[in-house]
């Protein structure tokens, strides 16, 4: 196997976007996502059987067209047999989505003779970034923002040590953007919907609670999240109106509710990044595409002399390249591929970067 | 060479020869844990192919592996997608064709094989699985055609628990539970599938239930 510049492709199917990446090192050569979301929009959410569903339909073609835009990108046939390794999402994530990616990716190594190394989805946002040409230094912050995780992370070492600071304790970011659209009549996925009803609202209209950020909160959940509380209040202040027979200012309640959301998120990473003295933060999840986040945390970042990363959206959504870029640094770093044993984790814990890790490749 | 893959029930993988002679069989009983044990017992079928016939003692020669036979169920989803997943990934690996067989087919040349062997008419008979929720899934079956394949009298459905003998008097069928879908026979189904140049199966799993998800209803008053 190329230990320096291994060839290695990524399956990654923990929620609704089936990716399959090819990279070499930290080359991207191919970037492949088949999306369920429109399954999903009637409703309101990621209906985890129609998305395991998807993931076996969407396989065999991502595949194929991974391969062909690898072949593209290196302007020379690329095949399965080319690879050095196989990667694939043992977690965390929806387990019966995740059992799809893990049945195929052990096929794959076996029926190439290849090893595979079974890696975390979280911990694969941030190796997105190594793909982009200008990786952040280490030590970083990193907040990773999707429908399904909302998490701050104390990165090191990508391929030995990662440490959770926070997560939240009940909805994601981006679910509660799907709430909240759901609340004002909106449709599904809730974030670019939100976006287009905040246009011309006022942030500062009404006063959301930030969650767990009173100083009663900072001694257990200084670097925790939740925004179940948010929604409660959004639906409560609009159905306030309704009863009093007023019209709900649609666009202030978007743009304030996702003021809020905004600024718990900044404000915690960024209380991260002073207090572990690390200058740096690096953003992922798909969650990212929203504009004022990313608006804000610039501003924000760059008032507190901290440095902010933001890889290309299509590396910030789950994607297949992020976890073939993960196992491509681990190989570089000599560690043995995983063992065939290990199964879909839905809680992986981050500390585990790779799952599974015995044999020696 | 064939490799069967099935996990319609428990996990079962096999390798047989394109005349049904089986080189090598790897399995666990467990109705869960697929996405565990896949792996292993890939690598070990193919591994134990690798010595001729199961029962030869001869020294190991290439498996050449020409087609790959997926359980395409029915059985319960999160379990059956592993296997057709891996079906499909190892049959890309190799650029081979993947075939797709009902998971009920394989069960069904078990027993009509079986009556043959014994010199047994076998009269019309239903594959039984457990489907789960309290309901089985079955598909009736009578006899072998000039292929050598189970003639399927109905396709794979299912019925509540409670109501199944009832269904199967009313189409002249004996029961035939089954607790496992014997890999190799899948294989060996493909096998003759290929010989007459039949499809026996669609590429989509036999899921026969709809997801189970309902539309959200209109939000709820939270008080206040
Ligand atoms: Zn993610």
């Amino acid at each position: 196997m190329n230990r320096d510049n291994p060839l290695v492709l990524g399956i990654e199917t923990s929620c609704d976007e089936t990716g399959i990446g090819i990279v070499r090192g930290r080359r991207l050569l191919s970037n492949t996502i088949a999306s369920s979301m429109d399954e999903h929009a009637r409703y309101g959410g990621v209906v985890p059987e129609i998305a395991a569903r998807a993931h076996l339909e969407a396989l065999q073609p991502a595949i194929a067209r991974a391969l062909a835009d690898a072949s593209a990108t290196e302007g020379r046939q690329i095949t399965l047999a080319d690879l050095d390794a196989v990667a694939v999402t043992s977690g965390p994530g929806l387990a019966g989505a995740l059992m799809v990616g893990i049945g195929a990716a052990k096929a794959l190594a076996v029926g190439l003779d290849r090893p595979l190394y079974a890696v975390n989805h979280l911990v694969g946002h941030i190796a997105a970034d190594l793909l982009t040409g200008d990786a952040v230094a280490y030590p970083t912050v990193a907040l990773l923002v999707s429908g399904g995780h909302t998490s701050l992370l104390l990165v090191r070492d990508l391929t030995s040590d990662v440490q959770m600071l926070g997560e939240t304790v009940d909805d994601a970011a981006g679910e509660a953007f799907d709430k909240v659209a759901r609340i004002l009549g909106l449709t599904y996925p809730g974030g670019p919907e939100i976006d287009r009803a905040a246009v011309g609202g006022d942030p500062t209209a009404i006063r959301f609670p930030r969650g767990l950020s009173r100083a009663s909160d900072m001694a257990e959940h200084r670097y925790d999240f939740s925004f179940s509380g948010l929604k409660t209040a959004v639906a409560r202040w609009t159905e306030q109106r309704e009863a009093a027979g007023e019209p709900v200012p649609i666009a202030d309640v978007a743009a304030s509710f996702r003021e809020a959301v905004v600024d718990v998120l900044v404000t915690k990473a960024l209380d991260a990044c002073a207090r572990y003295d690390v200058p740096r933060l690096l953003l992922g999840g798909g969650v990212i595409a929203n504009r004022r986040l990313r608006e804000v945390t610039v501003a924000r970042a760059t008032e507190a002399g901290v440095e902010v990363r933001i890889p290309p959206l299509n590396l910030c959504t789950d994607n297949g390249a992020m976890i073939a870029g993960l196992a491509a640094e681990l190989i570089v770093a000599g560690r043995p591929a995983s063992s065939l044993q290990f199964g879909a984790d839905s809680t992986l814990p981050v500390t585990e970067i790779q799952v599974a890790e015995g044999v020696r490749a | 060479m064939i490799l069967g893959i099935d996990t319609s029930l428990g996990t079962a993988v096999a390798v047989v020869e394109d005349d049904g002679v089986v080189r090598s069989a790897a399995t666990s009983p467990n109705p869960l844990g697929h996405a565990e044990v896949i792996g292993d017992l890939l690598q070990r079928a193919l591994a134990d192919a690798a010595f001729g016939p199961i029962g030869a003692t001869g020294a190991p020669e290439p498996v050449v592996v020409t087609h790959v036979a997926a359980g395409m169920g029915p059985g319960p989803f999160t379990g059956l997608r592993v296997g057709i997943a891996a079906a499909t990934a190892f049959a890309l690996a190799r650029g081979i064709p993947l075939v797709p067989v009902a998971s009920h087919d394989a069960v069904a040349l078990e027993v009509l094989l079986a009556d043959a062997m014994s010199g047994e008419e076998t009269p019309r008979f239903a594959v039984v699985t457990d489907a789960r929720r309290r309901e089985f899934a079955y598909t009736v079956y009578d006899g072998l055609d000039d292929d050598g394949l189970p003639v399927r009298v109905t396709e794979p459905a299912l019925v509540p628990r409670d109501d199944l003998d009832a269904r199967l008097a009313d189409l002249g069928a004996r029961r035939h539970d089954a607790a496992a879908v014997p890999a190799q026979l899948l294989a060996l189904v493909a096998a003759r599938a290929i010989a007459a140049g039949r499809r026996v199966a669609a590429s989509e799993p036999l899921y026969l239930r709809s997801p189970d998800v309902s539309v959200p209803a209109p939000r709820k008053k939270v008080g206040t």
